[in-house]
């Protein structure tokens, strides 16, 4: 396997196939790549809580559509909004919410957090889904999509290609970002804790704060990857904070595998690539109507027999042989 | 012995749990240089005892002061940033790092900078002293770079003390730090725990007698929560009261 | 508020939470016992209102066989669920056991809809439970209503019963505190389970099914009701059937009253989520929490 010099070769790979991805297939391809990276952002931010802090959230989505939300409320009616003022305040949102969220599910333990995480999401969904603040059950629309301006040029992310690039470009940095905490002091406290926190604690860390921390950064991120969304698909709708999304990328992180920063990246273009061939005619026929079913065993299937995620499937397949 | 002021002393400690009184009214001094044993029955009370001092659980009546400030109502990780150091009779190594990263972690906890996350942690120079100081006064400097679960259980029970070091603490407490150990590695670790003495205030709580007796400066006997003697090694092998809760009790457990 | 009115608000609130409870002692049960977290047992209230939607044409007046009829498939239903698929989920850590029953629902609405389709469906108050009785001089109150409040409270007492006063009971209640004790002391510790997962299922079913008239039936019934329910157990403390119990209560005012308010009506929905805040800020393990959980 590889050794930590050479464990930034691969995702770097990655990111250059990704970029170079559009030369070579349709719009429909690039439009389900764009798909993926979203929600690997998306993933990415809850492997931080699940995969190193050991903190089960199922309200996770909560956070991915109030920065679809924001972006798209807070775009002006009759031309482009800023990047620079969008994306950020769109993460400011989702992590005003996790702050208050994470600060009172993290006084609950095991079951009771996931419990209250879930809760905490369905009542965000409730706000977008049944109050005027959500403007209607279907959803809202965007007009025209934000526009990057970075001097004399800009980034239109009404063209194809831009949204592409600057999503591409925001998985990169979060993937970075991610891999520089989880080597970090506060990465490595978190570690500890997943691991056993009350030995933390008699170490001499106040565990809560870290935890806190973690949350209100996950929540941001699932912030980003909505806005990111919203700019690819000029809409939000409620079911982005349904308890159902939060469900999904959990499974994303745990079909990917648990603990590393790439098994959220794999989960979520395996679990994306899944949905879409149940979901197709042409290769599952008559079966496509029923995708929900074929995909509920699926997972049955996949969490009994493959606990570790896809990225053990390669040392289950060598024990397996020998 | 000191006739110096106490590190850590607790008066009157107490705690209720419903109806149920597990410790009752029990005051223990530690001083700077000595060992100072607690032994028991069990459900005496230590275990409970010890939680009180760490900061685990709260008395319910009494009050605990180091260098002569009240700590009472001091959280676990505050105390331990203070110089309060435990370790745990199961043991509570982190089993998937290596025994290098469990002292650096635990080490860590004195200088956090959470925020400086472009840092890595593992050139965190403070952390890094830290913890090879505490594996060689443990012994294990050799086994550092082996993951902790590949340890023996004298190995692990000897991290669990490095760990305990690792935070650099002047009081230790240790809860049955000798529990399920073979002869030899018992040696090792009351040798350690000699070497340890002469730099910390130390609270052993055994129950292999054999070691309590022959390590400790000063030892507390405790029945049902309280407190039925508290001296001199020599004098408590003679007390009578001592002899007649132990009947029984006082062969090394296997 | 006029009193009549006040009165009105007061029965429907209770009628809710007593349906509610039914829900949540299931699962508390279940939580309590097995350590098993299930986000299936919505589910089980959906299928107990398609129970009676399916069955209700063959029973005609028959409305207490009917529900006596549900309740036994219910139960047969969780005996098998258990064996088949649940007892592996006692061991896997609470990812996977979360994991495993969302997929569960997947499976559950997918059978539904091949097998009775996903239309809306209402159900008929058999005859002798249709109706209104006056409530003072100018309300009225519906007899199923206060039927489906007293089933629940029968229920409930039957529950009382059963958990403090009979030998499966204390083999609960032993099997709760301590399982290998309990082992030790001869209880087929697997049968137990059986039985109690049995018993959740058969709970959950009968909600379903007395609430069909009121709500109809209708596809992903279960989800939003689960959520409600997983609050009433955060809130009334796990395992605790009497916290189950007072916490449905609560829940049960605060969204019946939140909904009649003046100016936030429209924001009613989050009222239960807020009381659940107020509760993790002052009481986190919940109100009635067994000590030692």
């Amino acid at each position: 396997m590889a050794n930590a010099k050479t464990a930034w070769l691969v995702p770097v790979a990655g990111a250059v196939a990704l970029g170079l991805l559009p030369l070579v297939v349709t719009t429909y391809g690039q439009d389900l790549v764009m798909r993926i990276m979203v929600f690997a952002v998306f993933a990415l931010s809850l492997e931080l809580l699940v995969g190193t802090t050991g903190l089960v959230s199922l309200g996770h989505a909560a956070f991915f559509g109030i920065g679809a939300y924001i972006t798209v409320l807070l775009s002006p009616a009759s031309e482009a909004g800023s990047v620079w003022l969008l994306l950020p305040l769109a993460m400011l949102a989702a992590a005003a919410y996790a702050l208050v969220v994470g600060a009172l599910s993290l006084r609950t333990k095991g079951i009771y957090f996931i419990m209250v995480t879930l809760a905490f999401g369905q009542m965000a969904y409730f706000v977008f889904h049944d109050t005027p603040v959500g403007r209607g059950t279907d959803g809202i629309f965007l007009n025209l999509r934000p526009v990057l301006e970075l001097g004399s040029a800009a980034l239109d992310l009404g063209d194809r290609m831009h949204r592409y690039y600057l999503t591409l470009a925001a998985l990169a940095a979060t993937y970075a970002l991610l891999a520089l905490v989880l080597r970090s002091r506060f990465g490595r406290a978190l570690a500890g804790i997943k691991v056993n926190e009350q030995r933390m604690r008699a170490a001499g860390f106040p565990t809560y704060p870290y935890k806190l921390a973690a949350f209100v950064l996950a929540g941001a991120l699932a912030g980003l990857a909505g806005f990111l969304l919203a700019a690819k698909d000029a809409a939000a709708n409620p079911e982005l904070l349904s308890w159902h999304e939060s469900g999904v990328v959990l499974l994303m992180i745990i079909l990917g595998g648990l603990g590393h920063l790439r098994g959220a990246v794999i989960g979520a273009a395996a679990f994306t690539l899944l949905r879409e061939l149940y979901g197709t005619y042409s290769i599952v026929g008559p079966l496509a109507d029923h995708w929900q079913l074929t995909l509920g065993f699926t997972v049955i299937a996949f969490v009994a027999l493959l606990p570790q995620g896809l990225i053990g499937l390669p040392a289950r397949l060598r024990t397996a042989r020998g | 012995m000191s006739a110096a002021p106490p590190l850590l002393a607790a008066d009157g400690l107490t705690r209720r749990f419903g109806g149920l009184t597990a410790v009752n009214r029990v005051s223990i001094d530690l001083h700077s240089g000595e060992i100072h044993a607690v032994i028991g029955t069990n459900g005496a009370g230590k275990s409970t005892l010890i939680n009180m001092l760490s900061g685990e659980m709260r008395p319910s009546v009494g009050s605990i002061a180091l260098r002569g400030g009240d700590i009472t109502g001091w959280s676990q990780p505050r105390r331990a940033r203070a110089g309060i150091g435990r370790s745990y009779q199961r043991t509570t190594i982190f089993v998937e790092f290596s025994v290098f990263e469990n002292c650096r972690l635990a080490a860590q906890a004195a200088r956090p900078r959470p925020w400086a996350v472009w840092e890595s942690a593992a050139r965190c120079a403070h952390a890094t002293g830290a913890a090879s100081r505490a594996l060689e006064a443990a012994g294990l400097s050799e086994l550092a770079h082996r993951g902790a679960g590949s340890l023996s259980h004298g190995g692990k029970r000897q991290l669990e003390i490095a760990m305990c070091l690792a935070t650099e603490p002047v009081v230790l407490l240790l809860d049955e730090p000798l529990a399920g150990m073979g002869s030899e590695e018992t040696e090792r670790m009351l040798a350690l725990l000699a070497a340890l003495k002469a730099t910390h205030a130390v609270l052993l709580v055994e129950h292999d007698m054999d070691a309590v007796f022959r390590v400790a400066d000063r030892i507390t006997v405790m029945v049902n929560g309280e407190v039925i003697a508290s001296d001199l090694p020599e004098r408590i092998r003679n007390n009578a009261q001592v002899k007649v809760a132990y009947l029984g009790e006082a062969r090394r457990s296997s | 508020m006029p009193l009549e009115v006040f009165l009105v608000q007061c029965l429907n609130a209770v009628q809710y939470g007593l349906l509610l409870f039914l829900l949540a002692s299931g699962l508390t049960l279940i939580f309590g016992i097995m350590g098993v977290i299930n986000l299936a047992h919505g589910s089980f209230y959906m299928l107990g209102a398609y129970m009676a939607f399916v069955l209700a044409p063959h029973f005609g007046q028959n409305f207490l066989v009917m529900l006596l009829a549900g309740v036994l498939i219910a139960a047969a239903f969780g005996f098998v669920l258990e064996w088949a698929f649940f007892s592996y989920l006692y061991q896997r850590e609470h990812l996977q056991q979360v994991l495993m029953t969302w997929a569960l629902i997947l499976v559950f609405e997918e059978l539904r809809s091949l097998s009775v389709g996903n239309d809306v469906h209402g159900v008929k108050v058999p005859d002798w439970l249709a109706g209104s009785v006056p409530l003072g001089t100018l309300m009225t109150y519906p007899v199923y209503r206060l039927f489906a409040s007293a089933a629940c409270i029968a229920v409930a007492i039957g529950l009382y019963v059963v958990v403090n006063r009979t030998r499966l009971g204390m083999m609960i209640r032993a099997g709760a505190s301590n399982r290998d004790m309990a082992r030790g002391l001869g209880v087929d510790i697997r049968r137990l389970y059986r039985i109690v997962f049995a018993g959740g299922v058969a709970l959950a079913a009968l909600a379903g099914m007395i609430a069909a008239p009121l709500s109809s039936v209708y596809p992903n019934m279960g989800s939003g009701v689960l959520i409600i329910c997983f609050v009433v157990v955060v809130i009334g403390g796990i395992g605790s059937i009497t916290g189950a119990l007072l916490a449905s209560l609560l829940v049960g005012f605060v969204d019946t009253f939140g909904k009649v308010l003046p100016v936030f009506s429209q924001y009613a929905g989050v009222g239960v989520y807020l009381l659940m805040a107020v509760i993790l800020i002052l009481r986190p393990e919940g109100l009635l929490a067994r000590r030692g959980t």
